[in-house]
């Protein structure tokens, strides 16, 4: 691991602050960026520890909603009542993900804000345009069994490996970042991951050093929330593809660089359209590498048994 | 960079490379080499510990995070003469065979009970309402952050589930 200064925030917008300086990072639960930091596929001079910020509050939003401090862990928000309760989509989404003990340290910020676990990336002996822009993407001709079928590009086709943001996609919602200045901002939780285009390095709508303070989540859609998961294993892997329904609205997960709200299926939906036509709409623009040709029908038909309320 | 632990009960000023994690820490500052390096990358929970009565993997966190933290490490539960019922269960049930795993099988099964007893659900919970049952399925997703590569995994099943009876 190479060497860095270390400082505890006092506070949200002095760490927004110091994480704007160049090679700066925050860190909280750590869980994702220590992995990182041990392979030198991260390499920050100054970490800002913002993991005791009083920000781990959840508490209901005077509209119905509800707020998620953003140093919450995976597991205080899996276990809160009104989670459990109300928006039982995101409970399940976070239990579907990672391990007890990696629950129990990552925060609800650092969830969303976690890197690809694409293969390449955490390679360092091959190209990845995301750890290198311009270096050429290794996984185009290469094991993508587990990469992007929806909104990639030549240049990358990671996935976002969040269950968390999945479920909390699907129920829509913002996230708060802070800047240096105390600046507070509402950035729809559709807005903050982008697709990779060109710059597959460029992650995220924040700015250098915005940390985020909450999610705050819209109220519950009418209608049933269920979560459902493909992995290799029964337990602990990431996904193959995960699909998220609250109410009305779906959302995706493992199949692009980005939680995906499944807006032209509930779209078809709202329309009359069946399960099973509103799925093949939305994976209509699906395309494979090879390797993950097989995710494109196992999402239309997971995605098209959720719509229907099955326990596929 | 100066930190003060309390480890196992006592207290602990020392003296870290910031880049240091709690794991090696323990390990190499403190000598208690009972917390196992697996493979330190947060994948096989063998360094599993408990900070502040809470399960964690301690190769994925800086000991400069963990200021004035409580750690609880293997050699903070039972003793050799009065083992903890968790430990006894694993001797009755052979929930081993060469023993890597098995400092943080035990860790993170006592965090595991705690969350159970504080009514967590987790991903083979039907009914994410309803009280807790610690059947099998249970017991194994919500240990699957712990791999044994010996496979001791019906044995340790076992241990877990007479230790969770018998509380």
């Amino acid at each position: 691991m190479r060497a860095f200064t270390y400082e505890r925030a006092g506070d949200a917008a002095g760490a927004a602050r110091a994480a704007a300086r160049p090679g700066a990072k925050l860190i909280a639960g750590g869980t994702n960026l220590i992995d990182l930091m041990k392979l030198e596929i991260e390499t920050p001079t100054h970490l800002v520890d913002v993991s005791r910020l009083p920000l781990a509050g959840i508490e209901p939003t005077p509209d119905g909603g509800l707020r998620i401090g953003a140093m919450a862990t995976n597991t205080a928000l899996a276990v809160h009542p009104q989670v459990r309760a109300r928006y039982p989509v995101v409970a399940q989404a976070v239990l579907a993900g990672a391990s007890g003990q990696l629950r129990n340290k990552a925060t609800v910020g650092g969830n969303l804000l976690q890197r690809t676990r694409c293969g390449y990336f955490y390679d360092p002996a091959k190209p990845c345009n995301k750890r290198e822009p311009g270096a050429g993407c290794a996984a185009l001709e290469g094991f993508n069994r587990m990469h992007a079928i929806l909104g990639a590009s030549e240049a990358c086709i990671a996935t976002h490996p969040s269950d968390m943001a999945v479920g909390m996609t699907a129920v829509g919602g913002r996230v708060e970042p802070v800047d240096g200045e105390g600046r507070t901002r509402a950035l729809p939780l559709s807005e903050l991951h982008r697709l990779p285009g060109d710059t597959p390095q460029v992650e995220t709508a924040l700015a250098p050093g915005e940390l985020i303070t909450a999610v705050v989540l819209d109220p519950p859609p009418a209608g049933r929330q269920l979560y459902r998961k493909v992995r290799d294993r029964a337990s602990y892997a990431f996904g193959l593809a995960s699909v998220a329904v609250a109410g009305g609205q779906a959302a995706l997960g493992a199949v692009a660089h980005r939680p995906w709200r499944a807006t032209t299926a509930e779209a078809a939906l709202a329309g009359g359209a069946s399960p099973d036509e509103a799925a093949a709409a939305e994976l209509a623009p699906a395309q494979g590498r090879g390797g993950n040709d097989f995710k494109i029908p196992l999402t239309r038909r997971l995605l098209a048994a959720a719509l229907a309320g099955e326990n596929a | 960079m100066q930190i003060r632990l309390t480890v196992n009960g006592e207290p602990r000023a020392l003296e870290v490379d910031v880049r240091a994690s709690l794991l090696d820490v323990l390990r190499e500052g403190l000598a208690l080499k009972g917390t196992k390096k697996g493979c330190d990358h947060g994948q096989c929970g063998a360094c599993t510990v408990l900070v502040d009565g809470v399960r964690i993997n301690s190769c994925l966190t800086l000991a400069v995070m963990h200021d004035g933290d409580a750690v609880t490490t293997i050699e903070g539960v039972g003793t050799p003469e009065a083992l903890h019922p968790i430990q006894q269960a694993f001797l009755e049930q052979d929930a081993f065979q060469c023993g890597y795993c098995t400092p943080g099988q035990i860790c993170s099964a006592l965090g595991m009970l705690a969350e159970a007893a504080a009514g967590h659900p987790s991903h083979a919970t039907a009914d994410l309402l309803a009280p807790v049952e610690l059947t099998e399925p249970e017991i194994r997703e919500r240990m699957s952050g712990n791999l044994c590569r010996c496979s001791a995994y019906p044995q340790i099943v076992a241990a877990i589930r007479q230790a969770a009876e018998a509380a």
